[in-house]
C-alpha cells in the first residue's frame, strides 16, 4: 500500500466553503485511495470524499490543509488535491 | 372558484424585486418542510421505508441534476451542485437508513438528520455558513415532497399563474418553466435574495414583503411590479386601468432596454451621470458595470443587518465588502455611506430604544459620533479600501457644520494611524448627504468634497410627512414646489463652490421626476439598477430649455 501526505495553504477568499468543497470532494472521489483531510497536523482526520464532513470542517482562509492518502494512487491523489488548492480551485480538467 | 370569487376587491402593497406586470390567478406555493407529508403516508416496514427513501433520494438527485444541466447561471448551478453533492454523500444518508432499520419512518428520520445538519450551519458565526442552512432546508423540502409523492407539480404552472407564498427557494424558482405573463408575490423575501436576482434576469415580475396574501388558489389578481401592488379580485375598471399601465410599460421597456448600457445625455446633448444605489455587494451579482457611471450610494446597513450587541462587523469584514464593491466598479467612483442606523433601521444594542420620534432622534451621523468606537472601525475599513479604487465616503443626516468637522477630525486621526502603521490610505473624498433642511439651506457653511441629496428624507422633513405613514403619503411629493426649490438651491450652491452634487433618493430613478430634477440643475442621479433603463430613456427625452423647475 502506497502512502502519501502533503500540506498546503488555503488562500481561497471565502475559505473551504460550498463551491471549493464540492470541487475538492469531486477530485478526491476520482481516486481509489482512501483520502483524509485535516485542518491541524494532529487531526482530527476527516474523509476528503465526504462533502458533509469537509463542509463541517469550516476551514477559513489562511488555514493550512493537511492531506494524507493510502492506496494504489495515493501519491497522485495528494498531488491533485494540492494542485487544486494551489490553483485557488480553478476549473479542474476532466479526469484529473 | 366559488371561494375565490368571494374574495373582496383589495390592493396589497409590497416592494418591487423585479419589475413588470402580470394578470392572472393566484397559485399557492405550498411545500412547507414536512407539512402534511408525514400524515399523508403510513409508516411501513423497515424495508418498505428504506425503499421509499431510496426512491425519493434518487428522484431528488435526478431533479437537481436536470436543473443544473439546464442552467447558464454559474452561481445558481454551484448552489445546486452543493445540494446534489450533499444528497449523494453517504455520510448524510447512512445514519438515516440506520434509523429506518430501528423502525423509524422515512420522513421523520430524514427530517431529523437534515435538521441536525441545518442547526450546525445556523449556529455558525460566519454569514456564509449560516446561509447554507437555507440550501439544506431547500434540499430537505425536496426529498420530503418526493416521499409524499407531491413533487413535480410546480414544474408546470398555468400560463397566467401568479405564484404566492411565504418565500421561494432558488431551486424551486429554477425548476419552474417560467413564461412571460407569470409573476411572483411573496410575504417575506428580500430585494437582494438570489431569487430576486434570478427573477430580474428572467424578466419575471416579483414583489416581496407583501403583507396579508392569504387569498386562496384561483383568486383573480393583477400584479403591478412598477407600483409594487397586488390587486386581488379586481373589477372591470381595475382591469382597464391595469391594461393601460401595462401597455405603456411595455412600450417604454422596448425602447429603453436597447440603450441601457450607453451613457445618458439629454435631448439637447447635456451629459447626465447615472449611478447605482445598492444595499450590498449581492445587488451587483450578474450586473454589467457598463450600465452605470459609478455607484452613488452603498447602504452599509447590510453589514449590520441581523447583528447587534457584541456581534457587529469587524474592520476586516467591512474592508473585504468595500473592496469587493470597488473591484466590481472597475475604476468607476464608488460612494459608500457610513452607517445610517436609527430612524426605521434599528440595530439592537447600538441604536437608542424607546425614542418617541426616531426619525427626529439619534440617527445617522449623530449616532455615529455618539458611538465613536464603532464609527472608527468603519472609517478605518473605508480608508483601507480607498487604496483599491476611487472611493467617496458619504456622511448621512448631517445638520450642522460641527458634525462634519468632528467627522473630519476622526478621519484625520485614523488616516494618520494607518500611515504610522506603514499602510497609508489611498486617495478618497469625504462628502455629506443633504437630507436635513438645515444643511440644504446653509451649504456654504459646510466643509465637504461633494454632496448628495437624499431626497426621501429631505422630502419627509421638508413636507413634515413621515415615510412610515401611508395617510400622508400624498404630501411626500418629490415634485412639490418646496422640494424642487430646495433641490435647486442645493444644486446652485454646490455648483458655485465647485462641489459635485448628485441625488440618491427614489426620485432619482423616477421617470416622472427626472425632467424636473434636471431642470433644477442636477446632472448626476443615483438609483436602483432595475430603474436604470427607464431613467436613461427619460433623460434622453428631456429638453432642458423650456422646463421650469
Amino acid at each position: 500500500m502506497t502512502k502519501a501526505n502533503a500540506s498546503v495553504l488555503l488562500f481561497h477568499e471565502v475559505g473551504l466553503h460550498a463551491r471549493p468543497s464540492v470541487k475538492l470532494t469531486k477530485v478526491a472521489k476520482g481516486f481509489g485511495a482512501r483520502i483524509e483531510l485535516a485542518t491541524n497536523a494532529d487531526g482530527p482526520w476527516i474523509d476528503a470524499k465526504s462533502i458533509v464532513r469537509v463542509m463541517a470542517a469550516k476551514a477559513p482562509k489562511d488555514t493550512v490543509l493537511h492531506f494524507r492518502a493510502e492506496g494504489g494512487d495515493a501519491e497522485a491523489a495528494v498531488a491533485a488535491l494540492v494542485r487544486l488548492v494551489e490553483s485557488d480551485f480553478a476549473e479542474v480538467e476532466e479526469g484529473a | 372558484m366559488t371561494a375565490a370569487s368571494a374574495q373582496p376587491n383589495r390592493v396589497l402593497q409590497g416592494r418591487t424585486a423585479a419589475p413588470g406586470f402580470a394578470a392572472g390567478r393566484i397559485v399557492r406555493l405550498e411545500r412547507e418542510p414536512g407539512s402534511g407529508a408525514a400524515a399523508a403516508r403510513a409508516v411501513g416496514t423497515p424495508d418498505e421505508e428504506a425503499a421509499a427513501l431510496k426512491a425519493a433520494l434518487a428522484a431528488a438527485s435526478a431533479d437537481l441534476a436536470g436543473l443544473i444541466g439546464g442552467l447558464d447561471d454559474a452561481e445558481a448551478a454551484a448552489m445546486l451542485e452543493f445540494q446534489l453533492a450533499m444528497l449523494e454523500d453517504d455520510a448524510l444518508t447512512e445514519p438515516v437508513f440506520a434509523a429506518l432499520a430501528e423502525g423509524l419512518g422515512a420522513e421523520a428520520a430524514f427530517a431529523a438528520q437534515l435538521d441536525a445538519e441545518i442547526a450546525g450551519y445556523r449556529a455558525s458565526d460566519d454569514d456564509y455558513f449560516r446561509a447554507r442552512g437555507s440550501d439544506l432546508e431547500d434540499l430537505k423540502a425536496r426529498v420530503l415532497a418526493h416521499l409524499a409523492g407531491a413533487a413535480g407539480a410546480a414544474g408546470a404552472l398555468a400560463d397566467d399563474a401568479i405564484l404566492v407564498g411565504r418565500d421561494l427557494a432558488p431551486s424551486r424558482f429554477l425548476e419552474i418553466d417560467w413564461r412571460p405573463g407569470q409573476g411572483i408575490a411573496l410575504a417575506e423575501g428580500s430585494l437582494t435574495s438570489h431569487v430576486a436576482i434570478l427573477a430580474r434576469a428572467r424578466g419575471i415580475p416579483m414583489l416581496v414583503g407583501v403583507a396579508g396574501i392569504d387569498a386562496p388558489e384561483g383568486t383573480e389578481a393583477l400584479l403591478d411590479a412598477e407600483a409594487g401592488t397586488l390587486h386581488l379580485a379586481p373589477d372591470a375598471a381595475d382591469r382597464a386601468a391595469f391594461d393601460i399601465r401595462r401597455s405603456a410599460g411595455r412600450d417604454r421597456d422596448r425602447a429603453a432596454g436597447a440603450q441601457a448600457f450607453e451613457p445618458a445625455a439629454t435631448a439637447c446633448g447635456t451629459p447626465v451621470q447615472v449611478l447605482l444605489n445598492i444595499g450590498g455587494p449581492g445587488d451587483l451579482a450578474g450586473l454589467d458595470p457598463a450600465l452605470c457611471d459609478g455607484i452613488g450610494l452603498v447602504r452599509t446597513e447590510f453589514l449590520f443587518h441581523g447583528r447587534g450587541g457584541d456581534d457587529l462587523p469587524g474592520e476586516d469584514e467591512q474592508f473585504e465588502a468595500y473592496r469587493a464593491i470597488l473591484a466590481w466598479a472597475d475604476g468607476r467612483p464608488v460612494t459608500i455611506r457610513t452607517l445610517d442606523a436609527g430612524g426605521d433601521k434599528p440595530i439592537p444594542g447600538y441604536t437608542l430604544d424607546g425614542e418617541a420620534n426616531p426619525f427626529l432622534g439619534l440617527r445617522g451621523v449623530r449616532l455615529s459620533l455618539a458611538r465613536e468606537a464603532v464609527f472608527r472601525i468603519q472609517l478605518r475599513a473605508l480608508l483601507r479600501a480607498a487604496a483599491h479604487g476611487p472611493l467617496k465616503i458619504m456622511i448621512p443626516m448631517v445638520a450642522v457644520p460641527a458634525e462634519m468637522a468632528a467627522v473630519q477630525a476622526l478621519v484625520d486621526r485614523e488616516a494618520a494611524a494607518l500611515a504610522a502603521a506603514g499602510t497609508p490610505p489611498g486617495r478618497f473624498e469625504l462628502g455629506m448627504m443633504v437630507e436635513v433642511p438645515a444643511a440644504a439651506l446653509t451649504l456654504d457653511l459646510f466643509a465637504a468634497d461633494f454632496v448628495s441629496i437624499g431626497s426621501n428624507d429631505l422630502i419627509q422633513y421638508l413636507m413634515a410627512a413621515g415615510r412610515d405613514s401611508a395617510a400622508v403619503a400624498a404630501l411626500a411629493d418629490p415634485l412639490a414646489p418646496a422640494v424642487l426649490r430646495v433641490i435647486e438651491t442645493v444644486a446652485r450652491d454646490a455648483a458655485a463652490r465647485g462641489l459635485p452634487v448628485s441625488l440618491c433618493g427614489d426620485a432619482g430613478g423616477d421617470p416622472a421626476a427626472i425632467p424636473h430634477l434636471l431642470a433644477a440643475g442636477l446632472r448626476a442621479l443615483s438609483m436602483g439598477a432595475a430603474a436604470v433603463p427607464r431613467a436613461k430613456a427619460a433623460i434622453r427625452a428631456t429638453h432642458l430649455t423650456g422646463i421650469r423647475p
